[in-house]
């Protein structure tokens, strides 16, 4: 089906270091002691909380609601008891904490009612508002939400599921395809209905010949348009433009997305989430992560999302030179900051780091200009140029030089010979950009605000002036008849003159005013003792003579 | 003579037209670089420069009554952009009108609010919400964090809190580690 492959420019070979832990097969982690599962799944989506401390929960029980349009569902790992709900760590390269609910688990791991879901049977809408409660989100990079990402439906022809796993030392793809393939397939077939595709290209970096091989003997029984590719290996064939271009030869230019030229791209791990959500209806709980670096038994395992970092290690035993732990690949991994970070459904890879195997970078040079970096680039970018203006902190330009087509794969520094850590230099240049956006939003609105309050007042002062003009309009017409009736006789007199001047005029408003209120005082008599009932009235007259008589003992005692 | 008279006359009274209707047509309404000034500063409303809000501050700022440093909430990366913009020397911040602080906004202590709806008519962005009597409290996200309802409080019960970073707000740090001189 496909007669040629197509090439990205750029990119690096490191060394792929994934036979340590690709030989064995993927092992059930045991129950762990606690679960920390955070109800943010990343940086854009939280969802509500729906327990409570205290509260009992089986396997697969919903306890978050996902908000917003790309939040998911969120569930418990296992059945247990709900211990707190707090801040705890979460996966992120702050470190900073996020709401967590804390799991202890009673060890019967005891499943809700799964019902397999029938999405031939519903509409489009509803079959993708069950991966949304089932908590579906992409599994190989940045998260994003499964539902939202298969989108409208229409205009897409070509689905790309990315078995390329490129990154060094990572094997958990590897091991689910080997294991699981006709899984990974049955759910790329419910992707290619539900997003309406024509055919299946599935990339695998041509490292891994047995799952390439596994993955063909799956396909073969499905149909003609399904296609295992295998892909050369070259650092980052796994990222989703590099792939779609190395599968389908389309090139896609700055800001636009893969879906405008009919093509989207989904992991491996995420089809065979979707598998289960469909097949077994069972939310995604659990998933493959490697354990791999300086440990003494670098494998796969099958780990519930919430377990802590710290636990899971143990299945490994680093070894005792380890002096930090990575999350992620080598290139575009975090350093984690606690072990009692949870695993999230992006956590891929756990890597023990010892200062042998990842020895600490020599001292940033200055920039030679050699252009190495952007010779490495798979995005067609200049770092070099992005790191002059990221340096200076002249973001304006980094972005005129499209520092968001940015990948932060790290082959500019990885090859870069003066050892400058560009990929932070461009971290830091985004996240600048996004605070300076935030805060241009935040004033827009609050000019807005400011403008529209002084508008408000203006309003009100004029709708004031407008209301007092017209009211004394009213009384200076009304006011011969009204300082007749107010005034008496004499008064009558002087208001039965013509108006002769503005002076008598006045008095005679003066006038009137004070008789008005003289009236208003007269009419005015105590109210709360009117129309009382008889028993108020007697329990009154109780209190009266109680105080009266209080009154007489004192005057008595006083002289 | 005549002719040339006729035509230079032709050619003013044309040229008028099309003068007088581009400056109706093409007429800019208000000041543009007021408004450039305006989007500079932060529109925190605080009234710390001396003037009551940000725009009557960039008014005067293009008058040339106003210097560049008087804004304390922009700071110094609001100082060097006024400064490029008008094409002056950056200056530092001017100490009569305050000191740069990190961004706060306010709470009230709703046990102790009497509810009088001091702070709710001082709030320039309307970002309290309360009734007489009645309890108020502070939209955080509306805040701009300029004091002004502080100092009206007849209870002290409003404090400045400073934002705590979130995995939203968080950013990664600028990599130039400064040498730091051994003590």
């Amino acid at each position: 089906m496909i007669s040629r492959l197509f090439n990205f420019r750029g990119g690096v070979k490191p060394e792929s270091h994934k036979t340590e832990s690709s030989g064995t097969p993927i092992d059930q982690a045991p129950l762990p002691k606690r679960l920390v599962i955070p109800l943010r799944q990343s940086i854009r989506s939280t969802a509500r909380c729906l327990v409570e401390p205290g509260q009992k929960v089986l396997k697969g029980e919903h306890i978050g609601q996902g908000e917003g349009s790309l939040g998911t569902g969120v569930h418990a790992s296992t059945s247990g008891t709900v211990v707190e709900i707090a801040p705890y760590p979460m996966a992120h390269a702050s470190g900073l904490e996020t709401l967590s609910v804390v799991i202890a688990p009673d060890g019967e791991d005891r499943w809700i009612d799964r019902v397999p879901f029938d999405y031939r049977k519903v509409s489009r809408e509803e079959a993708l508002g069950w991966l949304r409660s089932c908590g579906i989100h992409g599994m190989g990079g940045a998260g994003f939400p499964t539902h939202v990402k298969l989108g409208s439906g229409t205009g897409i022809d070509t689905l790309v599921i990315n078995g390329a796993e490129c990154e060094p030392w990572i094997t958990c793809d590897d091991r689910l395809m080997r294991e699981r393939a006709a899984g990974v397939l049955s759910g790329a077939m419910i992707l290619r209905e539900l997003i309406g595709a024509r055919r299946v290209l599935v990339g695998i970096e041509d490292n891994k010949p047995d799952a390439i091989e596994r993955m063909r003997a799956a396909a073969s029984t499905i149909g003609d348009d399904v296609a295992v590719v295998a892909v050369p290996t070259l650092y980052p064939a796994g990222g989703e433009k590099q792939l779609i271009r190395v599968l389908t030869g389309i090139e896609i230019p700055q800001g636009k997305f893969g879906t405008d030229f009919g093509v989207q791209c989904f992991n491996v791990g995420t089809a065979h989430a979707v598998h289960r959500a469909i097949h077994f209806g069972e939310p995604l709980l659990s998933r493959i992560v490697t354990l791999t670096g300086n440990v003494a038994h670098p494998g796969n395992h099958e780990v519930l999302l919430g377990t802590q970092v710290a636990e899971l290690l143990a299945l490994a035993g680093p070894k005792a030179d380890t002096d930090r732990y990575i999350m992620g690949g080598p290139m575009m991994g975090i350093e984690l900051q606690s072990l009692g970070v949870p695993v999230t459904a992006t956590t891929n890879c756990i890597i023990a780091a010892s200062p042998t195997l990842f020895p600490p970078p020599p001292p940033e040079q200055p920039c030679i200009r050699c252009g190495e970096c952007a010779r490495a680039c798979p995005a067609d970018l200049q770092p070099f140029e992005l790191y002059w203006f990221s340096r200076a902190k002249n973001f304006g330009k980094a972005q005129e030089y499209h520092l968001f087509d940015c990948i932060e794969c790290g082959c500019c520094a990885y090859v870069c010979p003066s050892h400058i850590p560009l990929v932070d230099y461009f971290r830091f240049s985004k996240g600048e950009i996004w605070a300076r956006e935030r805060e241009r939003t935040a004033s827009d609105q609050a000019r807005a605000r400011f403008e529209f309050r002084n508008f408000r007042q203006e309003r009100e002062k004029a709708e004031k002036a407008a209301k007092l003009a017209a009211k004394a309009a009213e009384t200076r017409a009304k006011l011969p008849e009204a300082a007749a009736t107010a005034a008496g006789t004499a008064a009558a007199a002087v208001a039965a003159e013509p108006a002769a001047s503005p002076e008598d005029l006045k008095k005679a408003l003066v006038a009137a005013a004070l008789a008005r209120a003289k009236q208003q005082k007269a009419a005015v008599t105590p109210k709360n003792t009117d129309s009382l009932s008889a028993e108020t009235q007697a329990e009154i007259a109780a209190i009266d003579a109680r105080r009266e008589k209080r009154n007489t003992q004192d005057a008595d005692k006083t002289p | 003579m005549l002719t040339a008279i006729l035509i230079m006359t032709g050619i003013a009274i044309v040229l008028g037209a099309a003068l007088g209707y581009a400056s109706i047509r093409f007429k800019v309404a208000g000041d543009p670089l007021v408004e450039k000034i305006d989007a500079i500063l932060p529109q925190t409303q605080c009234g710390q420069c001396g003037y009551p809000g940000c725009k009557p501050y960039a008014q005067a700022i293009s008058n040339g009554e106003a210097d560049i440093n008087q804004c304390p909430p922009g700071g110094e990366e609001g100082i060097r952009k006024l400064a490029d913009l008008l094409g002056r020397e950056v200056k530092p911040l001017s100490e009569e009108h305050g000191t740069e602080k990190p961004k706060s906004v306010a709470r009230i202590d709703e046990q102790v609010c009497i509810g009088c709806t001091l702070c709710i008519q001082a709030c320039p962005v309307d970002a309290i919400v309360g009734a007489a009597k009645q309890m108020h409290t502070v939209v955080a996200p509306l805040c701009t964090g300029c004091e002004l309802c502080v100092a009206p409080c007849p209870v002290d019960c409003i404090s400045m809190a400073p934002l705590a970073e979130t995995v939203e707000t968080w950013k990664w740090k600028y990599p130039v580690h400064e040498l730091r001189s051994a003590a």
